[in-house]
Formats: C-alpha cells, structure tokens, sequence
C-alpha cells in the first residue's frame, strides 16, 4: 500500500533518487510553463481572439477579482505568487484522471515546500508594503504579551496549511486504491469524481489562505487618502 | 501476552478510534457553519459570492481538523515506527 509518490522510483545513482513526486512535478513544471508559453507567444487585443487566450483570459482576470475580494489592493502585485500556487495545485489535482499519475501533492515533501514558499512570502510581502519596522510592530499587537502567540499562530498555521493539502489529497488517492481492491468499477469512479472536486477546492483554499494571510500581513495600519475611488 | 501482540492492538484500537471520535467534532461544526451560511444567504442574497467564499475557507479549516485525525490513523495503520522497529527485531533475532 503506497503512501505517497514518494516511493515510486524512476532512476536511482548511489543517494541521487527520481522519485515520482519530483517526476511529476517536472512535468506539471514544463506543462504549465510551456503551454503558457506557446498560448501567449501572440497575444491579441482585437476582437479576434483565440480560444487558448480567452481561455488565459478567464483565468487570470477571475484569480485577480478573487485577489482583489480578499481586501489586497493591487493584486498584480501578488498574482504572480498567488496564482501559481493556485494553477499548479488545481493541475496536480486535475491529472489525476490521467492513468499511472499520482499527484506529486499527495507528498508531504511538496506541500510542506509550498506551505514554507508561503511562510517565507507572507514576511516578504509585509515588508515590502509597510517597512521592516511597521511589520515588526504587527507582531505586538495588540499588546506585548501577543508576541509569542502570534509567532506561534505564523508558525501553526504554516504547518496546517501543508497538512491540509497532503492530507485531502492522500486520502483521495488512498481511498481510490482501497477501493479498486474490492469493488471492480463503478465505486471507483465515483470516489475519483470526488477527488477531483476537492482537489480543485482545495487548490482555491490553499491559495485564498495564502492571500488572507498575505492581505493581513500588508494591511495598512493607518488611514490613507487612497480610498476606494476605481470601485 | 508480547510485545508484538501488545503493539499491534494499541496501533489497531488507537487508529480507529482515533479517526471514529475526531470526525465527531467536525462534522458537527461543519453543519452549524453550513446551516448560518444557509440562513444568512436568505437573509442577504445580494452578498451571496462573499458568504459562500468564507463558508468555504471556513470549512476547509475545520474540515482539517478531521484530515490530521486521519492522517495520524493513516501513520498508525501502515507508516507505523514501533511496529517496524519490533518487526526488525524479530527478523533480527
């Protein structure tokens, strides 16, 4: 009973392992990297558009309005990093259907690595929005005391989010071969559906997570003239 | 009784308990949190994206407190460290 792609190895020298995670992480790297690639090699504003573009188009603009409902003001800013958590976890879930994938998700080794991209940008972000001193200050509010408390919940909620995430996924694949061992057909098929829809419901929690996390590091502890005049 | 025995039914009798009491919690809390959104969307339908965005975010939290319940099941059942390092000992032996 395999755990987790982590023990399908491919290719193996002396301590150098290719295991199944890091396979098809490459792979899902060099789909989304390629196909974006090829799809915006001539992009078009005219009312002449290809599918793929329309298809770009609608995912981009509705990761920037979800952005943009978390309460962060600039979401071009964060798009880069948000919407790339998204579409590799929404694609890792998705391939599932493909036969002889497991999603490299359903590795504690990759959600704990997205889970620390998330840790390390969350500080990044806050300074980058409020100075190194206006983030400090946030850990001590709203009293001194906090201070370890909120140090705690940084770090707790880290580990929650990779949890998370490895957790429904692993159970998903892990149901789906307890299953094949004892009903042939139908069951199956049912419990992958249901591991698609919350594959693609968690890949949009891990990533709103991500943005309210990063929404509440780059808050803006005082009033600003720039209200909200686009809206 | 041995220690293998003596292993095998606490890892046993832990993981299903483990994963029978921790789904209790919250599957309870997820049917309060669904019934409010459910009431709050009839009160306002207007702001009905936002309630079913933070009634998702909401319940992915909770939902994961049942997904460690499980996974610590999950370790119990097959990534057991005592029960191998027992295993090894008695293929050592």
């Amino acid at each position: 009973m395999r755990l987790s792609p982590d023990e399908m190895i491919f290719w193996q020298y002396g301590l150098f392992k290719l295991n199944g995670t890091i396979v098809f992480t490459w792979a899902l790297m060099f789909v989304l990297a390629v196909g974006s690639k090829l799809i915006t090699r001539k992009l078009s504003t005219g009312l002449e558009r290809s599918r793929w573009q329309s298809l770009l188009e609608i995912v981009v603009t509705g990761i920037e309005k979800q952005i943009e409902d978390v309460g962060l003001r600039h979401p071009e800013k964060y798009i880069g990093f948000l919407g790339t958590l998204f579409l590799f976890v929404a694609l890792a879930s998705l391939c599932t259907i493909i036969p002889g994938y497991e999603p490299p998700t359903g590795s504690l080794s990759t959600t704990a690595a997205l889970a620390l991209c998330v840790l390390v940008a969350v500080p990044f972000f806050g300074i980058k929005e409020q100075g190194l001193g206006g983030y400090l200050k946030s850990y001590v509010e709203p009293t001194v005391i906090m201070l370890p408390f909120n140090i705690i919940s940084e770090l707790s909620r880290t580990l929650a989010l990779a949890v998370r995430l490895f957790g429904n996924m692993m159970s998903g694949t892990m149901i789906l071969a307890i299953l094949l061992t004892i009903t042939p057909f139908i069951f199956p098929i049912a419990m992958s559906v249901l591991g698609l829809l919350t594959g693609m419901v968690q890949a949009y929690i891990f990533s709103i997570l991500a943005a309210v996390y990063i929404a509440s590091a780059t808050r803006v502890r005082k009033p600003t003239p720039e209200l909200d005049v686009k809206r | 009784m041995d220690s293998i025995t003596l292993i095998a039914i606490a890892s046993i009798v832990t993981a299903g308990l483990t994963i029978a009491l921790g789904s209790i919690g919250p599957a309870l809390g997820e049917g309060r949190a669904v019934a409010t959104a459910l009431s709050s969307l009839a009160q306002q339908p207007d702001s009905a994206t936002t309630i079913t965005r933070t009634l998702f975010v909401g319940l992915a939290m909770i939902e994961s407190i049942a997904i460690y319940c499980f996974v610590v099941s999950m370790i119990l059942i097959f990534a057991n460290p005592f029960w191998n390092h027992i295993i090894a000992q008695a293929a050592g032996k």
